[in-house]
Parts: structure tokens; C-alpha cells; sequence
């Protein structure tokens, strides 16, 4: 009989522990002047120093040391008065020096924490998730295997290599173990994973684009006897990329430990990979002769010894964090919790903010891009804020609000935006789109209505208002929709003594 | 004005317009053609390459631009260094063929200076040696003595300058590179301070300790030529945003009144030549005739210098030649479709090292293993911190430290080359200088009476502080040259051909 989850968490308590990497949206590469496009044809994006090749020397990027020390007061890290690049030894094809250079035991940032709510039906709950370290380190090169049918090396007939990626700055953000999280381990490894997107995107350090890999994510689980205090074996699983595979690897892990360990099997320390298809993960290299890297100082660099101002002035620039951002906005707009978790999740929180900056009213600005705008989007396959700007989503709703467009017309508007006809003026112009809102136009339209209903408005006259309806649809369908619907409804109940 | 004159004279003759770059070049590679067959300094010559860039100098001074102090003058670049489109081979069968993508900023500062490169010279693989046995492409010879190693890992930049092949050269030291095969020689080598000179395009062997350096035959062609490759370069992170010192001033200056110069008791006694000793010695007392006055200091540390070298150049060696994989350079062995990568990789390092460069690939790789790390790598490091707080005490009491460069003459070929331990013994006065990073310089100071072969004179000079070594080597020069009554290359036996 094999365990479920709820059975699993009564028995084990897990240990969750994340390694995310980033990577930065620097212009230029770690330790080159290459630039970092994604994309771009292959190995068009080197030089001596990112293909390795004898004599050339590394020189640290600025700005990815700017970026990290960012990242790290984020976290509410203690940034090192002196850290140092090391050389991490091993031998792959895609790693052009046969060395990856990394921080190793003296990382740029250390000791901080973040703070992650996760909706629970206790209600809400808050996790306090340690760092241990950020660090920066460079990436590798890309390898193609070809002619295999599995896409890996073995059984390949030949591989490509794409030194494009080769050093392009990465930051690995390490936590320390998360005890206690129970049987919340999955969505609290979601929420952090979640929390951490979000102020990355914040800092402008990144992309964070979990589907091309601009930031992965790797767990680390382990599992011991409930009320045991002690510490299980863990399993490493790599490359978790999307936030729902981060909740699923976690549960999938706990799963599978808690099953192996019911049947009297031990864990074995090891790296599994984690599937995208099915969720689950399979074993990769084991780790029981962990590797040596030969780690050492890298001679070819200078410590980083950033200077207090410095790192005050950077303090400075730290916008508002995430959570805060979010409590603020939901106050200032009165959004309930669910709709601006769907706005967060869309990725709009920004595009919404920047509408309402334009004079749009909060909530119609929230419902036209999280609605129709994202809907279009959808079908399209395609960001919201590509097909439609800021500015003219706020036109419109700002003509709606000023009873020049009835929510009708406003969607044609959308259209005709999206179409490429113009500005919402032009549209407007163009298809003769305007608010019938001369009373005398409507009076008339109103009465012919009448005219051809004389028992429905004689019913309406006996206080069938529900009746009108009918009505208000002959107004509006005589009117090609022009007209502002509640003021037909106004003036129709009026002249019918309503 | 020949192809014995110094660069400094062959310079003057060329700002005169007697004789043109482009003739100053063919002279020397007739030279070559005569002499080189029998001393082997050269791995590759740049013809082509060398004659464009005579001639544009030529017509540069035609149409009365000024030109750099060196603009036209011949040198011999080391293996090591990259140069755009030349073979760089490094001494080694791993890079046969290959021709570099880049210039090394040396290179590109000697183009910028107008200096003519003739070609690349012979070296021990990727500079691991001290006899330039070890290249790939069989020893130099020591113009003094044909059966004799020209000590290395620059031994073919020695020889050529020894054999006027070349009157400027460039060499690399990482343990005594520049200043051993200088001292067998009787010519002069300079490693300049740690971040003097840039080492980006310097095929790395250890990166801590690896330094770029001027070569001629006099002091003041050594510092011209320091001059002019000197300077920050924001491709290496590890070169020095200062000014260089007036290293051409401190050449000329010839006044050594005062100065305190400290002798080093740890290097001298057991393991050092009589002949060596004594013509050392006669040196220090010229330098007292005029006017220095001499300190002996006592470094202690220096006794594990050797023993902490063995350990941070092989390790940090191990790594740095890990690029050497067939994948985007050099040669590759066994590609033939049926083999994976990690094996065409093992193949082409298994025949494309050779048996030293192995040999310290695998002790670094064992010193830097986990368990080890601490016991050889890091004690390696503080032995380091050790020596270099020898050098700041003594720097204290006086303004440079001498000692012999090497302690014995040259050695003959084949003599020590099935014994590492005696060989890397050659090396035991001019390692410390490398584990500190402070300037060092070789200069001739007589022949050994046993066997009538050159001795060098080491100086050391603070960090930083490269002139003091020019200043003292000029000075010293200047009274052994009235001494002898003609230059010390005079006194070789001349090479069969020579013009
Ligand atoms: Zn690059």
C-alpha cells in the first residue's frame, strides 16, 4: 500500500532548500564585453575571453556586481566588505577554460531572509525563508546533441556547441534549510520562488523568464520520522522551471521519499532531473563520489571590495519591495485580495498601475486589460501590452467615464486599436462610433418603440418593469448601439410613468 | 653601427636615416639564416609581417612624423605571447598550427612603439623549464657554447640576443624565466613588478606569478624597451593603475652614492659555483668603489621558496592549461566519429603535453584535491605571505637586495634533464622574487674562472620601485664595462657564419 500525501506528511516532516539562479540583463557578459542577446545566431556573441582561448584574461562587469549587491539588500543580506571569485575545475565541452568561475566560500552577499504568505484555509500564513548566500558566478555554453533520439550525449552522433551563452553573469541565490513548513512545504516553495520573481523584476536586474531559463530554479528536499528533529537524506532536483513545477516537484518529492522510506529503502543522495510532461522527476548523477572541483582562488581577478558609500547609494535605488507595493496598491485602488493575486499573476500589476497613473479609474482599468485585452491576447498568443498601449486603454476608459463611449462601443474602439486604425480618436472618427445621447434622437427611437410594442409597454405601465427590456433592446438595436443604454432605460421608464 | 651595436645606437643611426628599418631587418635575418641553424632560437619567423611594419616606419620617418625612441629596431618575441595571425606555439605540439585571433597588449604596444617583431622565439613548454629542453621542438643552444643549455624558460629570447639575432627581445618569468637564461647568456633581463607589464595575451602557465619583461644585451636598451611595454592595461584586472617609474632615467643616471644594498645570506654557500661566487663578490665590490654601501640581511623564509613554488605554479598551472582540449584550438587526436568528446580530449592531451608540462599538471591537480588542499596549496600561500614579509623587512634596510641570478654557469644539454629536482634547483635565487611580485633583474658581471662561462648579478628592487634596479644595473655596468675594456659578448667565441 503505497502512502498519499496527506498519509506521507503525517509521518515525515520535510526539510525544503532552494538554489535559484538568475540571470542578469546586464548588457555585456560576466567578464567580457560580449553582448547577451537571447537569440542570436550561434557563437556571434564571443571573443577570446568567453571562448577561453590562451592569453585572455577575465575582467569583472560592473554592473553584475551593482546587480548582485542590489539582489542582496533586497534579501536583507550583510554584503561582504571582501569577497572573491574562485575557479570551479571541470572538464565539459561547453565550458570553454575547462573552469567555471565562481564565488565559492566568499560570496558578495550573505545572511538575509525573505518573508512569504501563502493562503492556507487557516488563513493566511507567513514564512520566513533564511539566505544564506547570494553569489555570482558566469554560465556556460550551450550544447546540442545531435542525431541521438533522447537529445542527450550518449547515443548522439555529434554535438554542436553555442558559446553565445558562455559567461553571460549568472547570480545563484541560496537559502538556508526551511524547517517547519509541514505540509505547506510545496506552496511555500512556490510563494518563495514567486516573492523572489517578483522583486527581481522590481530591481530591473533581470528578466526573469522561468521558460527561457533566465531563472531556474533547483530543490532541495529531504525527509525525516515526524517529531525525530533530525535531518534526512536529500535529493537535489534540477531545473524546475515554472512556479507550478516548483509546487509539484516539491509534493512529487515528498511522495516519493516518504514511499521509499515506508518500504524499509534508504535515500540516495543524488541530482534528479525534473519532467515537465508528467511532473515527476528521474535520477541523474549520483552523488555518493561527489565530484572535486579542485575549488581555488581565480588569480586572474582582483577581490571585490565594494566601499560603504557605494553600497549606501545603492541602498538608495532599492525600490519599494513587492509585498508592500502590493498591500499599498490594494488599499489605494479597494481591490479584493483574489483580484489582485490575478493581477500579479498575469504579470499586470505594472501595466495596471501605469493606466491608472493616466487618470483611469482603478477598477475599470484592473477589468479591461485582466478582461477583454487579455482575452484577445490570449487567442493571439501574444503579452497584453504588446498589442495594446497604456495610454490608449486609458483614453478609452477615461471617454467611457465621460459618457462618450458606452462599454459596447469601447470594445469596438479596443478593436479598431488593435487593428491598427490609429490612436482611440481615430478609431472613433473613422467608424463613426459616438453616444447617442441627444435626448430628442432618443425620444423619438423611444416612441416608435412604442408604437411597435403597445402591449409590452402597456405591461411596463403595470409596473412590469423587468418587461422593458424588450424595449430597451428595440431602442438600442434602432440606435446601431450608439446609445447609452442606462439613459434609455431612464427616459423609457420615465415616459411610461415608471 | 652593426648587428653587434646596442638597440640604443641602432635607434640613433635610424633617427640619422644611416641605414633604414627595412635594411636594420634583412640584416638580422641574415644573421639568422647564418646562425640559427646551429642555436635554434627561433620557432617562426614573420617575414612578411616584420618587413611591413620596417617599411612603414621607414616612410613614417620619410615624411617626418616622429616616431617612438624605438621605432624600426628588431626584436625577438617569446612563444608565449599571442600575436595576431603568427603561429603561437608556446613550445608546445598542443598548439601546432594555431594562429592566434588577438594580439597580447605587449604586442600591440611593441607595434604601437614601431618595434619590428621578427618572429617568435624557442621556449620549454608553456615556459615549464630552465634549459628550454623541454619544448617540443627541440633545445636551443647557448651561443657561449653550443653543447651548453641557454637556460629557460627563455631561452631561445637569450640566445637571440646572445647570438645578435635580435637586439631587443621579450621574455616571460614566472620562477626566473627572464633572469636565468639572461645570467647564462651574459645578457640582461628584467621581470618587472607584478602588474608592471599586462598579461593579457601571456599564454598563462601561472597566473600569480607569471610576468611579461624586457631583454637585451645593455641596461639602458632593457629599460627603452621597458618603457615602452609598461603601463595599466583595463585588460587585466591584475596590472597596476600607476605610473611607471622613469626606468630609462634611473638607466642613465649611473650614481649609486649612498645607496644601501642588501646582500641576501640565504642565497649564497651550499649548492652555488666557486666561479660564480667569486665573480658575484667582485661585482659587489665595484659597487662599493662606487660609493654604495652594502647591508647583509637575513630572509629565513626564503629556504621554502622553492617548495612553495613547486606547489602554487603547478596548481594553478593544472587549471589554467585545462583549455588545452581540441575543442576550439589547437591540434585534435582520434576525432574519427567513433569516439566521444571526453575521449578525444584525453587523447589530444595525452600526446600533446609533453612529459614536464604532464608532470605538473598532475601534482597541481593532486595539491588542489580536497583533503590536500590545505596542506599544500594553503600552506603554500602563507609560506608566500612569509617570504614577501622577508622582502618588507629587508626593503627596510636598504634600498635593493642582490644575489647571484643563478647558482651555477651554464649546464650541459642533457645533464639534468632526467633529474627535475636539480633542475628546478636552478631556480632557487630567482623564485622569491615571483612569490613577492617586486622587480628583478640579470645582469652579467663576469666569466666564471672554471669553465669561462657567464655569471649573472641579480637585483631586486621593491614593488613598484623598477627603476632602483636600472639604477644599480647601469651603474654597474658602466664600471665592469671600463673594467673588461670591451662588452662581455666580445669576450664569446664567434658562432660559425656569423656576420
Ligand atoms: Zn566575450
Amino acid at each position: 500500500m503505497s502512502l498519499n500525501y496527506d498519509q506521507a506528511i503525517e509521518k515525515y516532516e520535510p526539510t525544503l532548500g532552494l538554489e535559484v539562479h538568475v540571470e542578469l540583463n546586464t548588457k555585456s557578459k560576466m567578464f567580457c564585453g560580449c553582448a547577451t542577446e537571447f537569440g542570436a545566431e550561434p557563437n556571434t556573441q564571443t571573443c577570446p575571453v568567453c571562448l577561453g582561448l590562451p592569453g585572455a584574461l577575465p575582467v569583472v562587469n560592473k554592473t553584475a556586481i551593482e546587480s548582485s549587491i542590489l539582489i542582496g539588500l533586497a534579501l536583507n543580506c550583510s554584503i561582504a566588505p571582501f569577497s572573491r571569485f574562485a575557479r570551479k575545475n571541470y572538464f565539459y565541452p561547453d565550458m570553454p577554460k575547462n573552469f567555471q568561475t565562481s564565488q565559492y566560500d566568499e560570496p558578495i552577499c550573505i545572511n538575509g531572509f525573505l518573508d512569504v504568505e501563502i493562503e492556507t484555509y487557516e488563513g493566511n500564513k507567513v514564512f520566513r525563508i533564511d539566505i544564506e548566500r547570494v553569489h555570482m558566478e558566469e554560465d556556460t555554453g550551450k550544447s546540442l546533441h545531435v542525431g541521438g533520439s533522447t537529445g542527450r550525449i550518449h547515443g548522439a552522433e555529434y554535438s554542436l556547441l553555442d558559446y553565445n551563452r558562455a559567461g553571460i553573469p549568472l547570480v545563484e541565490i541560496v537559502t538556508k534549510i526551511v524547517p517547519n513548513t509541514g505540509k505547506y512545504a510545496p506552496q511555500v516553495a512556490r510563494a518563495y520562488v514567486a516573492a523572489l520573481r517578483d522583486i527581481l523584476r522590481g530591481l530591473k536586474v533581470s528578466d526573469v523568464k522561468m521558460e527561457q531559463g533566465s531563472l531556474r530554479c533547483d530543490v532541495n528536499l529531504s525527509l525525516a520520522p515526524s517529531g525525530s528533529g533530525e535531518l534526512g537524506t536529500r535529493s537535489e532536483t534540477k531545473n524546475v522551471n515554472s512556479l507550478r513545477s516548483v509546487e509539484t516537484a516539491v509534493s512529487g518529492e515528498i511522495l516519493r521519499q516518504a514511499n521509499r522510506l515506508q518500504s524499509g529503502e534508504k535515500i540516495v543522495q543524488e541530482t534528479r532531473h525534473f519532467l515537465e510532461e508528467s511532473g515527476e522527476t528521474r535520477p541523474g548523477r549520483s552523488k555518493e563520489k561527489a565530484e572535486d572541483y579542485r575549488y581555488f582562488p581565480e588569480p586572474d581577478l582582483v577581490p571585490v571590495v565594494p566601499d560603504n558609500k557605494w553600497i549606501e547609494e545603492l541602498r538608495k535605488t532599492l525600490p519599494e519591495k513587492p509585498a508592500d507595493r502590493r498591500k499599498r496598491l490594494q488599499s489605494e485602488w479597494s481591490v479584493p485580495e483574489k483580484e489582485m493575486t490575478a493581477m500579479v499573476n498575469a504579470e499586470l500589476l505594472d501595466t495596471v498601475e501605469e493606466t491608472v497613473k493616466l487618470g483611469a479609474d482603478p477598477t475599470k482599468a484592473r477589468s479591461w486589460w485582466l478582461g477583454e485585452i487579455s482575452r484577445i491576447a490570449n487567442e493571439r498568443d501574444v503579452v497584453a501590452t504588446e498589442l495594446i498601449s497604456v495610454t490608449a486603454v486609458a483614453q478609452i476608459i477615461n471617454l467611457i467615464n465621460q459618457g462618450e463611449l458606452t462599454d459596447k462601443l469601447a470594445r469596438q474602439v479596443v478593436d479598431g486599436v488593435i487593428a491598427g486604425e490609429g490612436t482611440p480618436a481615430d478609431v472613433i472618427s473613422k467608424r463613426g462610433l459616438k453616444v447617442v445621447s441627444d435626448d430628442g434622437a432618443l425620444m423619438k427611437a423611444i416612441e416608435d418603440a412604442i408604437a411597435a410594442q403597445p402591449d409590452t409597454a402597456e405591461r411596463v405601465r403595470g409596473g412590469n418593469i423587468p418587461a422593458a427590456g424588450a424595449l430597451i433592446g428595440a431602442v438600442m438595436k434602432a440606435t446601431g448601439g450608439q446609445a447609452d443604454a442606462a439613459k434609455v432605460r431612464e427616459l423609457l421608464l420615465k415616459h411610461l410613468g415608471q | 653601427m652593426s648587428i653587434r651595436s646596442s638597440a640604443a645606437e641602432m635607434a640613433e643611426a635610424l633617427t640619422k636615416k644611416e641605414i633604414s628599418a627595412v635594411e636594420l631587418a634583412n640584416q638580422h635575418y641574415a644573421q639568422i639564416e647564418a646562425v640559427d641553424k646551429d642555436v635554434h632560437a627561433f620557432l617562426h619567423l614573420d617575414k612578411a609581417g616584420a618587413l611591413a611594419q620596417a617599411e612603414s616606419i621607414d616612410k613614417k620617418r620619410a615624411a617626418g612624423e616622429k616616431l617612438p625612441p624605438l621605432a624600426g629596431v628588431p626584436l625577438a618575441l617569446k612563444d608565449v605571447l599571442v600575436q595576431k595571425g603568427v603561429p603561437t606555439t608556446c613550445g608546445s605540439k598542443m598548439l601546432e598550427g594555431w594562429r592566434p585571433p588577438y594580439d597580447a597588449t605587449v604586442v600591440t604596444k611593441l607595434k604601437d612603439a614601431g618595434i619590428v617583431i621578427l618572429g617568435k622565439t624557442n621556449m620549454d613548454e608553456f615556459a615549464m623549464g630552465s634549459s628550454t629542453e623541454n619544448s617540443a621542438y627541440g633545445p636551443t643552444h647557448n651561443p657561449w657554447d653550443l653543447t651548453r643549455i641557454p637556460g629557460g624558460s627563455g631561452g631561445g629570447s637569450a640566445a637571440a640576443l646572445a647570438a645578435f639575432e635580435a637586439p631587443l627581445a621579450i621574455g616571460t618569468d614566472t620562477g626566473g624565466s627572464i633572469r636565468q637564461p639572461a645570467a647564462v647568456t651574459a645578457t640582461v633581463g628584467v621581470k618587472p613588478t607584478y602588474g608592471g607589464v599586462s598579461r593579457y595575451g601571456l599564454v598563462a602557465f601561472s597566473s600569480s606569478l607569471d610576468q611579461a619583461g624586457p631583454c637585451a644585451r645593455t641596461v639602458l636598451d632593457t629599460a627603452m624597451l621597458h618603457q615602452s611595454i609598461a603601463g595599466f592595461d583595463p585588460k587585466d584586472s591584475t596590472s597596476i593603475n600607476h605610473a611607471v617609474p622613469d626606468v630609462v632615467a634611473a638607466a642613465k643616471k649611473k650614481d649609486v652614492k649612498g645607496l644601501k644594498i642588501g646582500i641576501v645570506k640565504q642565497l649564497s654557500g651550499a649548492g652555488y659555483q666557486k666561479g660564480v661566487e667569486n665573480k658575484f663578490n667582485d661585482a659587489v665590490a665595484e659597487l662599493v668603489k662606487l660609493g654604495a654601501e652594502i647591508v647583509e640581511v637575513s630572509c629565513p623564509n626564503f629556504e621554502y621558496a622553492l617548495a612553495a613554488y613547486y606547489l602554487i605554479a603547478p596548481s594553478e598551472c593544472s587549471s589554467n592549461l585545462a583549455r588545452f582540449d581540441s575543442m576550439r584550438f589547437g591540434i585534435r587526436i582520434g576525432d574519427d566519429g567513433s569516439k566521444g568528446a571526453e575521449e578525444v580530449m584525453n587523447l589530444t592531451r595525452q600526446v600533446g603535453f609533453g612529459r614536464e608540462v604532464k608532470r605538473r599538471i598532475i601534482l597541481g591537480t593532486y595539491a588542489l584535491s580536497s583533503g590536500y588542499y590545505d596542506a599544500y596549496y594553503g600552506s603554500a600561500q602563507k609560506v608566500r605571505t612569509l617570504i614577501k614579509r622577508d622582502f618588507d623587512a629587508a626593503f627596510e634596510k636598504c634600498d635593493v637586495l642582490v644575489s647571484p641570478t643563478a647558482p651555477t654557469t651554464a649546464f650541459k644539454i642533457g645533464e639534468k634533464s632526467e633529474d627535475p629536482l636539480a633542475m628546478y634547483l636552478n631556480d632557487i635565487a630567482t623564485i622569491p622574487v615571483n612569490l613577492a611580485g617586486i622587480g628583478g633583474m640579470s645582469l652579467p658581471c663576469g666569466l666564471a674562472d672554471e669553465d669561462n662561462l657567464p655569471v649573472g648579478f641579480q637585483i631586486m628592487s621593491p614593488a613598484m620601485k623598477d627603476d632602483r634596479m636600472y639604477l644599480v644595473g647601469g651603474a654597474l655596468e658602466a664600471a665592469l664595462l671600463s673594467k673588461w675594456g670591451k662588452p662581455i659578448l666580445d669576450f664569446a667565441p664567434r658562432l660559425a657564419g656569423s656576420k
